[in-house]
């Protein structure tokens, strides 16, 4: 079985899957052939498959370290429940989306009128869920202690540092970004962007039950953001970044002296130095001048073009000042997959660097 | 007087004064006894007297919502436990920590408070996904919405400021991992963008000393002041903020028309 770990150690560094994730969300999601996937028994097939995978590797010894660390069980719970919860709401989506298409309401729409007392119908629910997680609560406690290590000790830093794993996507965005944008502006903008969310969301469609047909643009983009760039990213800055914040594949060794190469460029090393055989010049705006130049048109160009041809819809239907700031949002989003092919494929460090003014992007 | 049957001891005490003076109504077998058990009991009546039969269904709200707010009812009370025992100080929090589990009998408090806390954290997020995919922050529910991203955030940053209080080193090196980033903040950090500019003649406004984390962590490193600090936070503070907020949610949530169904 050793291929097996191999392959899939393989299958886990950062740009391999990441590529494999971002196909396989947008054709589970967009591709016809694929809606099988929104079934109940797909969802046992992957669950079972997914299952079995863990309980494979559990037979590991680097495998059952990483996973067994009580912090990081939840982990791999949270990572079964996203993805079931994910699924049963593409299973409900598509079922009415079913219903809908020959003009019925949706499913929900059978029992919205009906008013039943909250006594005891969903007094009872409630009793029975906290029962139910008092238990499950109870029972982890006594099987899976707490996480306790040596006493805090300021002297002594531990390889890898990692923050708490809920933070771990953020931490796992410095790889690609400076602190002051994956610590900073990106976790602002997430908050900033659920708070505008149902302001500038144009769509007044699906307001209440469960749907994908109406609301296809709106759940890709949240998707999107929630299982692939949040989700996998906690997943991987959990799970496959070992010492020196290297990566490890889920089979491999956390070992310490693995080497890795750093030969990062710049932008402006790349312009002034690889192309045009001159020296970096000292003035830093002439430095970065074509970085800044493209971060601007990526903000301003892009939002433009996209107004008056494939968003055309949207820009009409929202106006300028709701476009503008859904299209600024959506491309710091965008923007972190781009940084990281940036890296993967030309070993892009900062597309604009000041480190004079720790600004870099 | 052999035919009248006799009273079940249950029965007896319902009709007791001591009942009827706490539960103002009578069993709840008719519609009306069944509202006032609702409309009379402080508790309950954050829920409405009648929901619709589509918001009851565990495949439509998962739960979700119920289980945070459940989770943080569990965090409160194992944490005032937890309380009991444990000093916010350098010298003796760890030393307490172990403790917990040594000494107490029972001693498993604390791995249902960090493992409620992860839980919450995993329920928080399910929960806007569910209220995302059934469309629920649309109009008339957009403020609600946003109460609820802000409670997400204050659910991590309960989290967060708890993950420091053992005082070992996980707790710690996550902790100044964490808080590494505050020193980046764009004029507010000390190695944040444009910090360099705010100086008056040579002397910077913006240190070490002086930046959004040393406020974060009332010092340059994480020291027994951010344990004190974050000890506050984590037990008073953000709790009290949350209850606020978690006031306006639930009430938001009946003044919007109740559990989301199609209009």
């Amino acid at each position: 079985m050793q291929w097996f770990k191999s392959a899939v150690d393989w299958l886990c560094n950062p740009p391999i899957l990441f590529t494999l994730i971002f196909i396989v969300f947008f054709l589970a999601y967009l591709w016809k052939k694929l809606t099988w996937l929104w079934t109940p028994r797909a969802c046992v097939v992957i669950f079972l498959a997914g299952g079995l995978f863990v309980a494979y590797g559990l037979t590991d010894p680097n495998f059952r370290a990483i996973v067994t660390k009580p912090d990081n069980v939840p982990i791999v719970g949270m990572l079964f429940l996203t993805g079931f919860f994910s699924w049963l709401s593409m299973y409900l989506g598509t079922r009415n989306d079913a219903r809908i298409g020959k003009n019925l309401p949706p499913e929900e729409k059978l029992e919205s009128e009906i008013k039943i007392l909250v006594w005891p119908d969903l007094v009872y629910t409630e009793f029975l869920c906290m029962i139910l997680w008092s238990v499950l609560l109870i029972i982890w406690s006594i099987y899976l202690k707490a996480p306790i290590e040596e006493p805090a000790n300021p002297a002594k830093t531990p390889n890898p540092s990692k923050a708490p794993w809920y933070f771990l996507g953020l931490q796992e965005m410095l790889v690609y970004y400076d602190p002051w944008i994956a610590g900073v502006l990106l976790p602002g903008l997430i908050i900033v962007g659920l708070m505008a969310l149902p302001y500038i969301d144009p769509n007044k469609k699906g307001n209440g039950y469960y749907t994908f047909a109406e609301r296809k643009w709106e759940i890709l983009t949240f998707q999107f953001g929630y299982l692939v760039l949040w989700v996998m990213m906690i997943i991987t800055g959990t799970f496959f970044r070992g010492p020196n914040q290297n990566f490890f594949g889920p089979f491999e060794r956390w070992d310490v002296h693995k080497v890795v190469p750093l030969s990062n460029i710049n932008l402006s090393e790349v312009f002034w130095v690889k192309m045009l055989n001159l020296g970096l010049p000292g003035n830093w705006l002439v430095r970065e001048g074509l970085g800044i130049i493209l971060v601007l048109a990526y903000f301003t160009v892009i939002p433009m073009f996209l107004g008056r041809t494939l968003f055309k819809r949207f820009f009409e239907k929202m106006g300028m000042v709701r476009f503008q700031i859904l299209m600024f949002l959506l491309l710091c989003m965008v923007s972190l997959p781009i940084k990281m092919y940036l890296r993967w494929l030309f070993n892009m460090h900062y597309v604009v660097a000041i480190p004079e003014y720790f600004f870099n992007i | 007087m052999a035919d009248a049957p006799r009273k079940s001891l249950f029965t007896q005490f319902r009709e007791s004064q001591i009942w009827n003076s706490i539960f103002r109504h009578g069993p709840p077998d008719n519609t009306r006894n069944r509202s006032l058990a609702v409309l009379t009991n402080v508790f309950l009546h954050l829920h409405p007297v009648k929901v619709r039969k589509s918001g009851l269904r565990l495949k439509y709200t998962w739960c979700a919502g119920g289980t945070t707010f459940f989770l943080f009812l569990v965090e409160t009370v194992t944490g005032l436990l937890l309380m009991f025992y444990y000093r916010p100080t350098a010298e003796y929090a760890f030393s307490d920590i172990l403790d917990l589990r040594a000494q107490v009998p029972l001693g498993i408090m604390r791995e249902i408070h960090r493992w409620g806390a992860h839980a919450m954290v995993i329920a928080v997020w399910l929960h806007m996904l569910r209220v995302f995919m059934t469309g629920s922050y649309k109009p008339p529910r957009e403020f609600n919405w946003n109460i609820g991203v802000l409670l997400l955030v204050l659910t991590l940053l309960l989290s967060f400021t708890g993950y420091l209080l053992p005082w070992d080193q996980l707790a710690m090196w996550a902790v100044t991992v964490g808080s590494n980033m505050a020193r980046a903040t764009p004029f507010l950090g000390n190695e944040g963008p444009g910090a360099a500019l705010l100086k008056v003649g040579d002397i910077s406004l913006v240190t070490a000393g002086d930046d959004a984390r040393f406020a974060l962590l009332a010092g340059r490193f994480v020291g027994a002041a951010a344990l004190l600090r974050f000890y506050v936070l984590h037990c008073v503070g953000i709790p009290l903020v949350a209850a606020v907020l978690m006031a306006v949610h639930f009430w938001r949530v009946r003044k919007d028309g109740g559990i989301s169904g199609p209009l």
